[in-house]
């Protein structure tokens, strides 16, 4: 080859390739714009299946949203209905006793009321008879002054016994109307009980009226409903997950209060893999506890992770949350059980350390001693207890992930499809940029060529012109 | 359907077996050997200070073994004390308290021997180790590193110290090493090249203050 190279000179070899690049341009500049051509058709193909399986994906986020907003929806009302029908259920219950109460009431009321009317005094018969007696002419005669005088007194004490009457039975009265007091009192109160659920069966009537509302919104699919949906998923999702990371902190917690004393229950020395057997014996009993605590949390039907459980019958599912609330009450007593065993076992370490180091071995009993130990206990007492309640964000977590998850993978998409729409472009104009750059190297030819042509096409027009 | 379940479970075994592997001996074993030879029991304290140090870095499942080095040291009598610690951590503290009496024991009641015979030590720690078989083995010599072997014992037997670190501590200075100190550094460069050539990994610890440097 080299032989071959070196038996014409240089400048021979690059007359002769470009004659062949010349010779061969046509061809080359077809097989160029093939080569884009194919490269843009298909990446166009793939960009175009990429954003169809987006637009799938992005139809299935939408379906799965409005199901789960539809879902939660349906909850909150059922919800609201639940607590209506309570209060409903607990005051229309007292319904006929608080009847029968406000009519005993009003009875003693209307009785009262009637005893305390006032009866005006039935004015006496013989008044016209004085009035009569009174009028007689003669009145410096002696005896009619002494009978007019007796009259006078006789009058007197009349009045005065009238009027004694009339003030005890004005007494008597204001008795009657005071004793009303207590019971107009207590009708009152009664009524303002009435009015209190009233008012907060309406309130609920009206917090009803908002989830319906926007259940029907969910139902109709609207673009408000989806926006609030899936901006409530990501903060969901958001809220969750920071609960799960303390969560996740907790069970770490708990891990290190078990891991050592598990040592002495099932050996230090045992490996699985790379990890220690206590370690993964002290893992496997903290998920245990969490598992139990869902199961607690899915047979009171706080979250619904489980469809079965749900639907196991009201006997059944409250017999498994004893099971599983009895077992998780036996392995956080295990936990504390271990949390002691612990506080023991650094006791002795300690213990072996200084005598190891030829320092004088403290007493194990301290004065500050139980109170670590009694911390550790009741930790790990605790912490099983509490990482029950890791259901409910786990829950959320679970379903809002689904949607950001779906959010995602569009995202993905779309740039995808973006990203291969723009490869096909520029594999179409590197397809036009190669055949400028390979008439470039070949230029000299072409000019020549141009020149050649326009030579001829003048000769040939001047042959025209003669024979014309 | 059960044929993909079965191939998934397959699959999730095979997984399992390729991570579990073979099973790897994570313990280790220490073999500590004490120079008892002339003036060198005075520094039977400092041993001790040693032994305290690496009993309270065993874990359960190590080997720890201590041994004397005397006139003729490759038998097991002179082993003064060996555990295997238990794999429980409140039985393993119960050994090391034992240990640690059996040594005081030991240090008690040495008396000097006329001859340093290392290399039988070593032999003797080097079957020792090999018979347990840990996933570690380090050798401590705790010794100035003059051997003197008594006439009629032979020593030349090659040292298969594949795998093992030796870890030569307090190597102390002899009187001829002040007079020439190419005496003590020739010394420790033949043990070293003598311990490298038969494959093992060899240091010298002198500062006792800085007892971390000797297990890894």
């Amino acid at each position: 080859m080299t032989q071959l190279l070196e038996s014409l000179p240089l400048w021979l070899w690059f007359v002769l390739a470009l004659a062949a690049l010349f010779v061969a341009r046509n061809p080359v500049h077809q097989g160029i714009f093939s080569l884009a051509r194919f490269f843009h058709q298909s990446l166009r193909l793939g960009a175009n299946a990429v954003a169809g399986a987006e637009q799938r994906l992005q139809e299935r986020n939408r379906e799965v949203l409005l199901a789960a907003g539809r879902e939660a929806a349906e909850r909150h009302v059922e919800r609201e209905f639940d607590r209506i029908e309570q209060t409903m259920k607990k005051e229309l219950a007292q319904y006929p006793a608080l009847h029968r109460r406000l009519c005993e009431q009003l009875t003693v009321i209307d009785e009262d009321y009637v005893r305390s009317a006032e009866v005006p005094p039935e004015p006496t018969n013989w008044s016209k008879a004085i009035k009569a007696v009174a009028e007689i002419p003669a009145k410096s005669d002696p005896v009619v002054g002494d009978v007019l005088e007796t009259i006078h007194h006789s009058m007197r004490k009349a009045e005065a016994k009238a009027l004694e009457a009339y003030r005890e039975s004005a007494r008597e009265r204001h008795q009657l109307l005071k004793r009303m007091m207590p019971n107009w009192r207590s009708m009152l109160s009664t009524l303002g009980r009435v009015n209190k659920n009233v008012e907060s069966v309406l309130s609920r009537a009206k917090v009803l009226d908002g989830y319906m509302e926007r259940y029907e919104e969910i139902q109709q699919g609207s673009d408000r409903a989806l926006r609030m949906l899936s901006s409530s998923s990501l903060s969901q999702f958001f809220i969750a997950a920071f609960v799960l990371v303390i969560a996740v902190g907790g069970a770490l917690i708990n891990f290190h209060l078990i891991a050592r004393p598990m040592t002495e229950m099932v050996g230090g020395t045992s490996y699985i893999g790379s990890f220690k057997v206590a370690d993964i014996s002290a893992l496997v009993i903290i998920l245990v506890e969490i598992t139990m605590g869902l199961f607690v949390m899915e047979c009171l039907r706080i979250t619904r992770l489980f469809p079965v459980i749900s639907a196991l019958n009201d006997k059944l599912r409250l017999r498994m949350m004893w099971a599983a609330f009895a077992l998780l009450f036996f392995l956080a007593s295990v936990e504390a059980g271990l949390a002691f065993m612990r506080e023991i076992l650094m006791q002795e370490d300690l213990a072996v350390s200084a005598q190891l180091r030829g320092g004088e071995v403290e007493a194990a009993t301290s004065d500050v001693y139980w109170i670590t130990t009694a911390a550790q206990m009741g930790m790990g007492f605790i912490l099983p207890f509490a990482l029950t309640f890791v259901a409910i964000p786990l829950e959320n977590f679970i379903a809002s992930a689904r949607t950001v998850i779906g959010l995602l993978t569009t995202f993905l998409l779309r740039a995808l499809s973006v990203i291969l729409r723009l490869c096909g472009t520029a594999a179409l104009r590197t397809g036009s940029l190669l055949v400028r750059l390979y008439d470039i190297v070949i230029f000299f030819p072409l000019w020549l060529e141009q020149k050649y042509t326009r030579w001829r096409n003048s000769t040939a027009s001047a042959v025209a012109v003669e024979e014309a | 359907m059960i044929i993909r379940l079965s191939k998934l479970i397959i699959i999730a075994s095979a997984a399992l077996l390729t991570a579990c592997g073979e099973p790897v001996a994570r313990n280790q074993g220490v073999y500590m050997l004490i120079d008892t030879s002339g003036t060198y029991t005075q520094e039977l304290d400092k041993a001790q200070q040693v032994i305290n140090y690496t009993l309270a870095k065993m874990n359960p499942g190590d080997t720890f073994a201590v041994a004397s080095i005397n006139t003729g040291s490759f038998s097991e009598k002179n082993i003064k004390a060996k555990v295997t610690f238990d794999d429980r951590p409140s039985v393993t503290n119960k050994q090391k308290q034992a240990f640690q009496q059996s040594i005081q024991q030991f240090v008690d009641e040495t008396r000097p021997a006329a001859y340093t015979d290392i290399t039988g030590g070593l032999l003797q720690a080097v079957e020792f180790l090999n018979e347990k078989q840990p996933g570690r083995k380090t050798i401590l010599i705790f010794s100035d590193l003059k051997e003197e072997i008594k006439a009629g014992y032979n020593r030349d037997v090659p040292l298969q110290l594949d795998g093992f670190n030796l870890v030569a501590l307090n190597v102390t200075k002899l009187g001829s090493d002040n007079i020439d100190p190419n005496e003590y550094l020739g010394r420790l460069q033949d043990w070293q090249s003598k311990v490298e050539q038969s494959g093992g990994d060899w240091r010298v610890v002198n500062d006792l203050e800085r007892l971390e440097k000797i297990l890894p």
